[in-house]
């Protein structure tokens, strides 16, 4: 039988400390934490002369922002933007056909050594370098314009799908792989039949994904010399065109809006 | 008729999951495969069709020697040979008729059954296996929108629509309930007999496998402890296989268990005529 | 019906005739879609540059090749800038992206007319606007430096934890909230007492993810002006430089892989 609940008066509780059990660990990483915050803070030089002339600059640029000017440079934006979304089909369907194999290829449950550590090497390399640092050397070997800016997306797009998708592939049931494989299934039948109706929904989803996601880069990459809207974007930026540059961060966000809306409708539909 | 000769198992870990396990099933015996978790069972049933490979032994299924096969060989012996699964390892994402046409993948080339055209005959095949499990409404419902016992039909139905010539069976009824379960293994030996298919039932539930197989073998630490007619798996030999305990009351509780699905049947009967009463 | 009656027989296809027609249909789309695309691309692109590309890797190789390495020591500093941008952005950017989760979110915002499509608006335009976009927006607002490239870093990651931040609490188990509704607890108190402790690992992880993805991305701010080494990358592409470039680059990789260990590590502490 329990004893009768009594009140035990004098004894006190405190909350018992979330991360860091021992005490004098947790005053070293504190203390550790607080000088560098300090010494980070006392690296920013802060102009103030400077901001408060910006200041001016940024209610200029926040003006241009409400009353957008779409039509002096129309033609510029115009271009930009199907330089950018050609950028953005073109990388995402070749990137994709690419990192289809290659993701297979690197999955450890189906590939073969050699293959499987050819192709991790292969996404390795590709993510290691962001978009920005791809398009400059890029842009240095093919020349300004949209092809290096297709380049330097597809290649990007290979190692963020193939990653994934290998990384869904090793997550799969393998009691349904082992189902296929016992009515004697070949390799090719058992990716068709067990692996692929369980990642296909994913693949989608993170093709859809990343055809977001190109476009959203394909706004940037113009700024080292890759073509597309971000090139327009620098240019009315450099001739202190707020109005301009306004439009198309306006556009910008509406055509992302738009991306993410209709794959989130496809993804839907695919499930 | 499968011949099974000094088999043995180790995995890399150093393991022996299976030593010198010999035993023989002519054409049309269910033997029913009992012991212990960790005992060795599912290993050897999947070593019989090569999913784990045996590191030593003899596996013949009629004139072949199954542990010699690779490749293309190995494959088109696996096609001769049914599993049905645990936890009925459908996949998913695809519709009951192509889970059960899934079962002819060892006979059909990529191409075809990349693009579903499977030959005539199989397709009438596979409506007939259907029919057969009593899934008939269900034949384009993907096997996600199944209930157990239905997915396990489907299951049933790929295994038988591969022709095999021995059905492997590993757990069919640990994810269902005693009624369900009941309904699963009668039609597993139902078949069994009818297609004169020899078949090893690997099954926790000792009582249920004294109901409908003809033969019990009983592993304990991978090694054949038991073998004879269920008649036969007296206390002492279940001690033997399992270790102490009160086998007596198991039974009870097992006939009372039978009992509680009979009233749980009973209770859903009346509450499904109370609904249709009008109100 | 894909199950048809013909000659006596049923003949079974995947899908019905409708069914097959709308998925060639698609797929022809897709590719009529990338044939006009890489039209477009054709044309802007001048293909003498190209074909010109191989001979203009190996020159730029034989430029990058022997890398510079006692350029290295102009690159601390900077480094520690970049560190900096990257550390004080993120705190920055959670600090604001906290308040704003708990607006967007269903279930915790105060008024799901007003509010909450505010803080979505909030969400949606700082992830459509890629950091060096916004970079770009802030060194003509508020003069190039350090501090330009810790607000562009903010902004950024506001969207990105915002969001993430907000979908974990809207997925959060009810009954432990109603459980601590039935206390006769405050709004604020079943926020800290229901919500915080279901949603804090999966925050903590987002948010040194973010750090991570902020290192990254700090390292090539500088390229507009925002600080950082960047701005050594910038001027030594200006000069042509290539060797330094190269030094620049493998400084970079260094710290994006190191950046990556740590939060991975950090992560598989705190999950």
């Amino acid at each position: 039988m329990t004893a009768p609940t009594r009140s035990s008066p004098g004894r006190t509780w405190r909350r018992p400390p979330a991360l860091i059990k021992s005490p004098a660990w947790r005053i070293v990483i504190y203390g550790c934490a607080a000088v560098y915050l300090a010494a980070a803070m006392g690296s920013v030089e802060l102009d103030w002369a400077r901001i408060s002339q910006g200041l001016e600059r940024g209610a200029r640029f926040a003006e241009g922002f409400l009353t957008p000017n779409f039509t002096t440079r129309s033609r510029d934006i115009w271009q930009g933007m199907v330089e950018s979304i050609t950028m953005t089909v073109t990388a995402s369907v070749v990137g994709i056909l690419i990192s289809v194999p290659i993701g297979i290829g690197a999955a450890r449950n189906i590939a073969p050594f050699p293959i499987h550590s050819l192709c991790r090497g292969v996404i390795a390399i590709s993510r290691a370098f962001q978009e920005i640092v791809i398009a400059i050397v890029f842009v240095a070997m093919f020349g300004f314009g949209p092809f290096a800016g297709f380049l330097t997306l597809s290649f990007a797009t290979i190692g963020f799908i193939s990653k994934l998708l290998a990384d869904d592939i090793e997550e799969v049931d393998e009691a349904q792989a082992e189902a296929i494989r016992s009515t004697g299934a070949g390799w090719w039948q058992i990716v068709n039949y067990a692996i692929q109706p369980q990642v296909m929904p994913r693949l989608i989803g993170l093709s859809l994904y990343r055809v977001d996601i190109n476009f959203r880069e394909s706004s940037v990459i113009g700024i080292v010399g890759a073509g597309g809207i971000g090139a327009t974007l620098n240019t009315s930026m450099e001739r202190y065109d707020y109005d301009t540059a306004g439009a198309i961060i306006i556009l910008i966000i509406v055509f992302v809006m738009l991306a993410e809306y209709s794959s989130s409708h496809i993804r839907r539909w695919a499930q | 008729m499968l011949t099974v000769q000094s088999l043995e198992k180790r995995y890399k870990t150093g393991d022996r999951a299976l030593t010198g396990v010999s035993f023989r099933v002519p054409r049309g015996q269910v033997v029913g495969l009992i012991g212990p978790s960790g005992a060795g069972k599912s290993s050897l049933i999947r070593c019989i069709n090569r999913l784990i490979e045996p590191t030593g032994g003899k596996i013949m299924l009629n004139d072949t020697d199954l542990t010699r096969l690779n490749g293309a060989a190995l494959r088109k012996a696996r096609r001769r040979i049914g599993m049905i699964f645990q936890e009925y390892a459908l996949v998913e994402r695809l519709t009951v008729m192509e889970n059960v046409l899934s079962g002819r993948l060892g006979y059909v080339s990529f191409w075809r059954s990349f693009f579903r055209r499977f030959p005539q005959t199989d397709v009438d095949k596979a409506f007939g296996l259907i029919d057969h499990v009593g899934l008939s409404d269900h034949v384009d419902k993907r096997a996600d929108a199944l209930s157990g016992g239905q997915r396990q039909r489907v299951g049933i139905a790929r295994a038988l629509e591969q022709d095999p010539e021995l059905l492997l069976v590993d757990e069919p009824t640990a994810s269902l309930d005693p009624k369900t379960s009941r309904q699963i293994m009668r039609l597993i030996c139902e078949v069994c007999r009818e297609r004169e298919l020899p078949a090893i039932i690997n099954i926790h539930d000792v009582v249920l496998a004294q109901m409908f197989v003809d033969r019990i073998i009983g592993l304990r630490a991978g090694a054949v402890v038991f073998d004879g007619p269920p008649a036969d798996l007296s206390s002492d030999a279940l001690t033997q296989i399992y270790g102490e305990e009160d086998w007596a009351a198991m039974r009870k509780e097992k006939e009372a268990d039978a009992k509680d699905a009979a009233d749980a049947d009973a209770f859903e009967t009346e509450r499904l005529e109370r609904m249709a009463e009008p109100a | 019906m894909p199950v048809a009656p013909r000659n006596g027989q049923r003949v079974w296809t995947r899908r019905t005739h409708a069914a097959e027609w709308t998925v060639w249909a698609g797929w022809f789309a897709l590719a009529v879609l990338f044939v006009l695309s890489w039209q477009v691309m054709n044309e802007r692109t001048i293909w003498a540059f190209v074909q010109d590309a191989p001979r203009q890797g190996a020159d730029l190789l034989s430029r990058a090749w022997p890398p510079r390495w006692d350029y290295v020591d102009n690159l601390w500093r900077p480094l520690w800038d970049t560190l900096n941008m990257a550390t004080l952005g993120t705190l920055l950017g959670t600090a604001l992206a906290v308040p704003t989760a708990f607006l967007a979110a269903r279930n915790t915002t105060p008024s799901a007319f007003l509010l909450r499509p505010m803080a979505l608006f909030v969400i949606v335009s700082s992830r459509s606007i890629n950091s060096l976009i916004w970079a770009l927006l802030l060194v003509a607002i508020i003069g190039p430096g350090i501090l330009a490239g810790i607000l562009s870093i903010a902004l950024r990651s506001i969207g990105f934890i915002g969001k993430l931040l907000y979908e974990a609490i809207e997925e959060i188990d009810e009954t432990q909230v109603e459980a601590v509704r039935a206390t006769g607890a405050g709004r604020s108190q079943i926020i800290d007492y229901a919500i915080v402790p279901q949603i804090l690992p999966a925050f903590a992880g987002m948010t040194v993810f973010r750090w991570d993805i902020n290192i990254r991305e700090s390292t090539i701010l500088g390229l507009v002006g925002a600080g950082g080494i960047g701005l050594q990358l910038q001027s030594s592409l200006n000069t042509l430089a290539w060797s330094q470039v190269s030094v620049i680059f493998a400084l970079i990789l260094a710290t994006v892989i190191a950046s990556e260990w740590v939060s991975s590590r950090v992560r598989r502490a705190i999950i």
